[in-house]
């Protein structure tokens, strides 16, 4: 079992920060196939979370192949672990770094590179 | 629309609900609805008209003009009483009583009444059945009004200010009960509070009034997600065309900076940085801005306020 926390001054919505920790949960080892979340009844006592708030999260959790719902049992971690090190792959993330790098050569330092990237961010992931 | 499955849809339902005081109106031209089920806040300056709404739910005033529905039925059929639990602010107990008085207080008057409820959420507060009410801290007081609540298997619970005057601790642990049996009793939960950021994770709608209107009415992630905070170098005086294609809830310039609520209409032109705003930006730009447009989404509007003369017998003017 896990226990959320929700920050609410990190802009971030509340069901997104709950998807994140049981990723980070999961690839910590916190959450191991098989294991239960939490219900929404539960997260709402311990976080005054709303509890729909937290279905939501798990419904994400579902779609990504992370937890499987058990009508009328629970939430539960799911035995394959889904798509494993699949970013650490993408070209993606050779193009940004190549792209990082081109900005420090041209004498960007950090908080010019963090502006630049929440502009962008801001452009493409609005609501977020 | 009073069908029969339509008449359990809505837990509150308003048409043109007004309440006057003498001379003074508190609630004007009304007309809102929030589905069965929902978290809802009411939040609003003092005097905006909240507790008003909440005392014609709960019963406790009569509507002036218009009509309110709970769950299907007139405020003015004595049937529906017992579905409805109301906590006014300052959560009104007798304070000789002990706390298994209180409960049983509640069995006799209450007849759907469910004791193992109310004794497990006093229970989970530790609190000794013998005490009296009166020797009880704020939060273990506010604990028994929840029992007291909650232990009549309400369809619909109307708080006014449940957290208000708790220590940080009490009204953690009262917010996190509150939506805990709300949830596990299926309760449709109305409750107004000063506390926006608690508003914002705990409530999946919203009401926001000012001046005895609606301002804003809705799903809370629908009502933000319609919004959006632009910021720019300000190049004309007054609101930049591209921005005024918009709905302008609220602009401002400071020094060559020009900040902006609006609801987009389409895509946004220019070199602007836009956000999504929190709901703190949201409700003090409508606040501030009165003669902003009110934004209802599809599931809080009702069509056609007026000319529901039919459905509006019950209350005689």
């Amino acid at each position: 079992m896990v226990e959320f926390r929700i920050d609410r001054q990190s802009g971030m919505a509340a069901y997104l920060q709950i998807v994140q920790q049981v990723q980070e949960a999961l690839r910590l080892g916190i959450l191991t196939a098989g294991d239960q979340l939490p219900t929404a009844a539960r997260v709402a006592a311990v976080t005054k979370l709303n509890p729909n708030t937290t279905l939501k999260a798990y419904r994400e959790l579902e779609h990504l192949g992370l937890v499987e719902a058990r009508p009328g049992v629970g939430t539960f971690v799911s035995a394959a672990p889904a798509r494993p090190r699949a970013l650490a792959d993408s070209p993606l993330r050779g193009e940004l770094a190549d792209w990082m790098g081109r900005a420090r050569r041209e004498g960007l330092d950090w908080t010019d590179v963090s502006a630049l990237i929440t502009a962008a961010r801001a452009e493409h992931y609005p609501a977020v | 629309m009073t069908t029969a499955d339509g008449a359990s849809r809505w837990a509150l339902e308003a048409r043109g609900l007004g309440k006057r005081f003498r001379r003074v109106r508190a609630v004007q031209d009304f007309s809102v609805r929030i589905p069965a089920g929902a978290v809802c806040g009411l939040v609003g300056p003092n005097g905006a008209g909240k507790s008003t709404l909440l005392g014609m739910a709960a019963r406790i005033l009569r509507p002036t003009e218009g009509s309110l529905r709970v769950f299907g039925s007139p405020v003015a059929d004595p049937a529906g009483l017992a579905d409805t639990a109301f906590l006014a602010q300052d959560k009104p107990l007798f304070p000789q009583f002990t706390v298994e008085d209180t409960l049983r207080m509640g069995r006799e008057l209450n007849p759907r009444w469910d004791q193992a409820v109310a004794e497990r959420i006093v229970r989970s507060g530790k609190l000794p059945l013998g005490a009296r009410v009166g020797s009880l801290s704020g939060g273990q007081r506010s604990r028994v009004a929840l029992a007291l609540a909650f232990g009549k298997r309400p369809r619909l619970l109307l708080l006014d200010e449940p957290m208000a005057d708790l220590d940080p601790l009490a009204a953690h642990e009262v917010a996190g009960l509150l939506l805990a049996e709300a949830a596990e009793q299926g309760a449709t939960v109305v409750m107004s509070s000063h506390r926006l950021a608690d508003v914002a994770t705990m409530c999946d709608h919203l009401l926001a009034v000012a001046g005895g209107r609606v301002r804003l009415a809705g799903e809370t992630d629908e009502l933000l997600a319609a919004h959006r905070l632009v910021t720019g170098v300000r190049l004309t005086d007054g609101v930049p065309a591209e921005i005024a294609r918009h709905t302008v809830v609220e602009s401002r310039t400071t020094g060559r900076q020009f900040t902006a609520l609006i609801r987009p209409r389409g895509p946004v032109e220019g070199d602007w940085k836009i956000v999504e705003p929190g709901l703190e930006e949201v409700l003090l730009g409508y606040l501030r801005s009165p003669a902003a447009p009110p934004l209802l989404t599809a599931a809080a509007r009702i069509d056609g306020p007026h000319g529901q003369e039919q459905e509006d017998q019950e209350v005689t003017a």
